[in-house]
């Protein structure tokens, strides 16, 4: 099952790379053309989500893992999506293309990888802290 | 708003879409996972994260520009895709998408991706507010602040 589940991975790993370099997602002056409704803009990249949802949700529905998630709305994970969308929004990378870039080795994804997984790291370890000790009275 | 009908690539949009979407059934079939990029990338900020599927996805992504390169030279790719921001919105954007997708508990591929597509409300809040936060902070630094990176 190991062997399964390692090629599985790396096989979805480069499908999922080639699929964001073909879509035009690794291009980050696409994505924030996308992303400027106000200006010259191209459509694109909704294209790119009506294509991966669609797939997903046939391969999901036919493997009976169409399970609507669970969790509750809270504030993690409305401020935290708040502070993605900013970082996104000011460079056009999201982490796959930043990956995929990293892996085409473009510079600015080499600089931005290194603050993103930095990022990751610090609330990693901000979320996984333990009970607050109170000082001694 | 007008579309700018000279950059549009239906198309490319929509077959790379199939493919990753086809990405994220194969991950879900060989191991029952969530293709979710920013989740995989966080385990490996945590002890023992290292583990051989997160190591053989990070792989295969890093390696697709060059298996690309190899069986589609000529593939019509958009423009330079390499970004022309400077090195503080780089830092800035890269800590802002760390934090944030760490506390939203993903990003656009396992909200955008993988929680639209299993009908998840949570990644339905998420994609509604990542999308609209990176639209106001485009359109901010675009036509208020007259930006053209």
């Amino acid at each position: 099952m190991k062997a399964r589940e390692t090629l599985g991975a790396l096989a979805a790993g480069l499908l999922f790379g080639a699929g964001l370099i073909v879509s035009g997602m690794t291009d980050p002056a696409k994505v924030l053309a996308f992303l400027d409704v106000a200006g010259a803009w191209d459509p694109s990249l909704a294209l790119v989500m009506v294509g991966a949802i669609g797939a997903a949700h046939l391969g999901y529905r036919a493997t009976g893992r169409l399970d609507h998630g669970g969790g509750r709305v809270d504030a993690p994970l409305l401020i935290g999506s708040a502070l993605f969308g900013a970082g996104w929004g000011l460079a056009g990378y999201c982490p796959g293309p930043a990956v995929v870039a990293g892996g085409a080795l473009s510079p600015a994804a080499w600089i931005l990888l290194p603050a993103l997984l930095a990022g990751l790291w610090l609330t990693e370890r901000w979320l996984a802290r333990g009970p607050v000790e109170k000082p001694a009275q | 708003m007008h579309i700018d009908w000279q950059t549009f690539t239906p198309w490319s949009a929509l077959l790379g879409g199939l493919l990753i979407g086809a990405a994220a059934v194969v991950l879900m079939w060989s191991s029952g996972r969530i293709a979710g990029i920013s989740g995989i990338l966080a385990g490996f900020a945590r002890r023992g994260g290292f583990s051989a599927w997160r190591v053989a996805f990070a792989a295969g992504l890093l390696a697709a520009p060059w298996l690309l390169g190899v069986l589609a030279p000529r593939l019509p790719l958009t423009g330079e895709p390499w970004s022309t921001a400077d090195f503080p919105r780089l830092i800035v954007a890269g800590l802002l998408v760390g934090i944030g997708t760490r506390l939203a508990n993903g990003c656009t591929s396992g909200h955008g991706v993988c929680g639209l597509a299993r009908l998840s409300p949570r990644s339905l809040w998420a994609v509604a507010v990542f999308m609209g936060t990176a639209g106001l902070v485009v359109f901010a630094l675009r036509h208020l602040a007259g930006d053209s990176a």
